[in-house]
């Protein structure tokens, strides 16, 4: 894949210019997934594809791989603690997954369901670093960056970071 | 009761997170946050026992009023019934007694936090797959158990570990697969997920035909290889023996009965009603694996191979008495699996020890451990005393169970091939027992010692109880087997097992 | 339409599953099957000319019903992406250590295990 150093300068200017538009973008997509197309995974998803673009850009050493990378594994057990919280906060209004934080009869509205936000930003942090995790993981660069050979599979790291996902969705 | 349901699901998936989130700080922390879930798992699966109710919770259910003042609620319906109860009771127990090994087991490999990170969502994906109440969460929970079942065979990270972890997963996954598009062609010619009501679709003909056929044939070939049901049995003797002794106790003892066994009981008989052609298919195909399994059992000289090959054989024997379709004939087949999740368990925790006392799996290399390792010797006759069915240990019973069921079914020829493969079974573990633990010790093993109290007192706890099981059995355990049956056996024309299952979900009268 | 041309991918994926030597492929294979399934979900919520299911107030539900399309296999599609995903990586993440142990991608010539 990618040397260390990254790409070309044209690469790395558009890729920062974008890159904020695209974390945002996600972000948005997560925060009123109750009301429109999207939710927690596709937000997740448009997230990690922007770390990603910004690993490929600015390469393993300097990218968000360094920084991120050992970061996404712990995040993504957070999310995925934060989802069970939240669904057994559902308790103290009467069963699992219920609906605690109140509704605004307004339909339309961010907070019509306040619940279901904070469900959907969990998800987000689970997808979200989860797929890093897993891209890390699976990227020639990921934890072995120095003795990668001349064979494009010749080393990689331990099979470590995607854990099983499936009840994101 | 109602209400607690989903914490069968959320403890064992909390635990898992937990210990990924808390892995730096030791894998003492992870087993302990392990052993914390799967003891709250045993507790809240006998609470069920004892409460005895059936419950239905829809998870995220949200109620609407429709326009005609019926109540609509749309979620994720989690049943826990009779069927339930058994098969939660078992994960449980066994689990609890896998968690214990592996503490002193696995203290010289690394990645212990990760494998008690797989091992908790093994347990969620089991726990999941026996309370979903719609076909597609059964897939879902079915898939979190394999997928995570798929990297704990390549925990070892060897050249064996890695090619069988590689098979296993094209298998499990063509499976699913298979087992995706059957849900896809029910939905598609039927409009539901609901078990119970496609239950009522299949029993009042509005669901039916190709569609029903072609869905059943599905079902039968993805939980049949989850079962390692003959003709799909390839990767298990792979797949078992490569994975830690407490995993392949987890696999073989549980993971092809929750996902495999389980999940074929509650979609033959439940969902789709009695159908003679898979019952005979069922039939036909337990009694190939229960006779191939004990014939290729016979010729191995490694021992978690050997027992490998015996899981693909006496699944042959649950297989044989769902089959039958019998009242009686269920009741056998689920207290086999049951039993079977003891005594197999059992022998591959022992086997485990057997391996870390001798650093050898080849029967051919161990020889009088009985003398130097009298309590894994003891656990381990115990168990292949069960699995030999010698009475009075539970593998007697329920292999008794089957041969009358058979018989009483007029299947002699069934009955006969049962029989006769209970006597190969027997034979094949005189052979382990003198191989392994009588006859002469070889010079190389003169000194070896026993494992720590924390690997041979689980063998010992789970043969117990197959010692017990008959004191056990008028005591409560027998009136949850028969529970189970009961939620999931279809016989004597009309089903009175659906109804109540129907009543449950769809609160008819 | 649409259903033999499902048809068609799901053999494409299953022939290179389970014909084809090298890993890569198989795990393409894998890949394309999955498509397949997920493509036949899809397939089945979809209804020619229907209307975006979101329920208004005051509307019949009947009504509604027969003419939006049906969400759930969209649902049941996102979730089996999810796991199709999951699979894929962890199958990647082992063919890396098959290679690594092995020194080649020809299933061939892994043969450790036999019986």
């Amino acid at each position: 894949m990618s040397e260390p150093g990254g790409m070309s300068p044209i690469v790395r200017i558009v890729t920062r210019w974008l890159l904020g538009f695209v974390l945002v973008f996600g972000f948005a997509v997560a925060l009123f997934g109750h009301l429109t197309p999207g939710g927690g995974f596709a937000g997740g998803v448009v997230i990690t594809c922007g770390f990603v673009l910004a690993t490929l850009a600015f390469g393993a050493k300097t990218g968000p791989a360094a920084w991120f990378g050992r970061l996404a594994s712990t995040l993504d057990a957070v999310g995925a603690l934060a989802f069970l919280a939240l669904a057994l906060l559902g308790y103290a209004a009467g069963h699992f997954l219920a609906q605690w934080a109140g509704r605004d009869p307004e339909p339309f509205r961010l907070t019509s369901a306040p619940s279901l936000v904070l469900l959907n930003l969990a998800i987000l942090l689970k997808v979200g670093a989860g797929l890093f995790a897993g891209f890390l993981a699976v990227a020639a660069f990921g934890r072995a960056a120095e003795d990668v050979g001349t064979d494009e599979f010749s080393d990689a790291g331990a099979p470590q970071g995607p854990e099983p996902e499936g009840r994101e969705a | 009761m109602v209400d607690l349901v989903p914490l069968f699901v959320a403890i064992p998936l909390a635990a898992a997170f937990l210990c990924l989130l808390l892995k730096r700080f030791g894998d003492r922390v992870c087993g302990a946050i392990t052993l914390l879930g799967i003891l709250a798992v045993l507790g809240l699966s006998l609470t069920a026992i004892a409460v005895g109710t059936d419950a239905v919770n829809m998870a995220g259910g949200y109620g609407v009023t429709m326009r005609d003042g019926r109540p609509f609620v749309a979620g994720i319906a989690i049943v826990l019934d009779g069927l339930a109860r058994l098969f939660l009771l078992v994960v449980a127990v066994v689990g609890t007694a896998v968690v214990v090994y592996g503490f002193r087991y696995l203290e010289r490999s690394t990645g212990r936090a990760l494998y008690h990170v797989l091992l908790n969502l093994v347990f969620a994906g089991m726990t999941g797959a026996v309370l979903a109440g719609d076909v597609f969460n059964l897939f879902v929970f079915v898939e979190i158990a394999s997928i995570a079942s798929y990297a704990l065979v390549a925990f070892g990270t060897g050249d064996r570990e890695v090619e069988a972890s590689f098979k296993y997963l094209l298998l499990g996954s063509i499976a699913s697969l298979a087992i995706l598009i059957g849900i896809a062609v029910l939905y598609a010619a039927g409009g539901f997920l609901n078990m119970a009501d496609i239950a009522v679709a299949v029993r009042e003909g509005r669901l039916g035909g190709a569609a029903l056929l072609g869905a059943s044939a599905l079902f039968l070939f993805g939980f049949g290889l989850k079962a390692a049901m003959m003709p799909f049995h390839a990767w298990l003797p792979d797949a078992h023996p490569s994975a830690p002794a407490p995993i392949s106790a987890v696999l073989s003892g549980l993971l092809i009965k929750t996902t495999g066994i389980y999940a074929l009981v509650r979609v033959f008989f439940t969902i789709l009603g009695p159908d003679p052609r898979v019952q005979t298919l069922l039939l036909v195909l337990g009694c190939v694996s229960m006779g191939a399994g004990v014939l290729l059992a016979l010729g191995q000289d490694d021992l978690k191979r050997l027992l490998a090959y015996h899981s693909v054989s006496q699944m042959g024997f649950v297989l044989v008495g769902l089959g039958t379709g019998s009242a009686l004939g269920v009741t056998a087949a689920l207290f086999h699996a049951a039993n079977h999740a003891l005594f197999k368990s059992a022998l591959f925790l022992s086997s485990g020890s057997l391996e870390r006392m001798t650093g050898t799996r080849n029967l051919s290399e161990m020889g009088g451990l009985a003398r130097r390792a009298p309590w894994t010797a003891a656990g381990t006759i115990g168990a292949a005393l069960s699995i030999s069915g010698i009475p009075p240990f539970n593998g007697f019973w329920s292999k008794l169970l089957i041969l009358i069921a058979l018989f009483s079914a007029g299947l002699p020829w069934a009955g006969t091939i049962a029989a006769l493969t209970a006597l190969l079974t027997l034979a094949s573990f005189v052979k382990v027992q003198r191989k392994a633990l009588f006859g002469a010790l070889p010079e190389r093993l003169a000194h070896v010692r026993d494992v720590p109290a924390s690997m041979h007192v689980p063998v010992l706890v789970l043969s117990a109880l197959c010692l017990l099981t008959f004191v056990l059995w008028p005591l409560g355990l027998g009136d949850v087997v028969q529970g189970a049956a009961a939620t999931a056996q279809s016989a004597d024309g009309q089903p009175p097992a659906i109804d109540s299952y129907l009543r449950l979900v769809l609160g008819r009268p | 339409m649409i259903y033999p041309l499902i048809a068609v991918l799901l053999f494409v994926g299953l022939y290179g599953l389970l014909v084809k030597r090298h890993v890569v492929q198989k795990i393409l294979g894998l890949a394309i099957v999955e498509y397949a399934v997920n493509l036949l979900l899809v397939a089945i919520g979809y209804r020619d000319g229907g209307r975006p299911p979101i329920l208004t107030p005051g509307e019949d539900p009947a009504a509604f019903a027969a003419g939006s399309v049906d969400p759930l296999p969209q649902a049941l599609v996102l979730t089996s992406i999810v796991i199709g995903l999951g699979v894929v990586m962890l199958l990647v993440a082992i063919a890396m250590r098959l290679h690594q142990r092995f020194g080649t991608l020809d299933t061939t010539r892994m043969n450790r295990l036999h019986g």
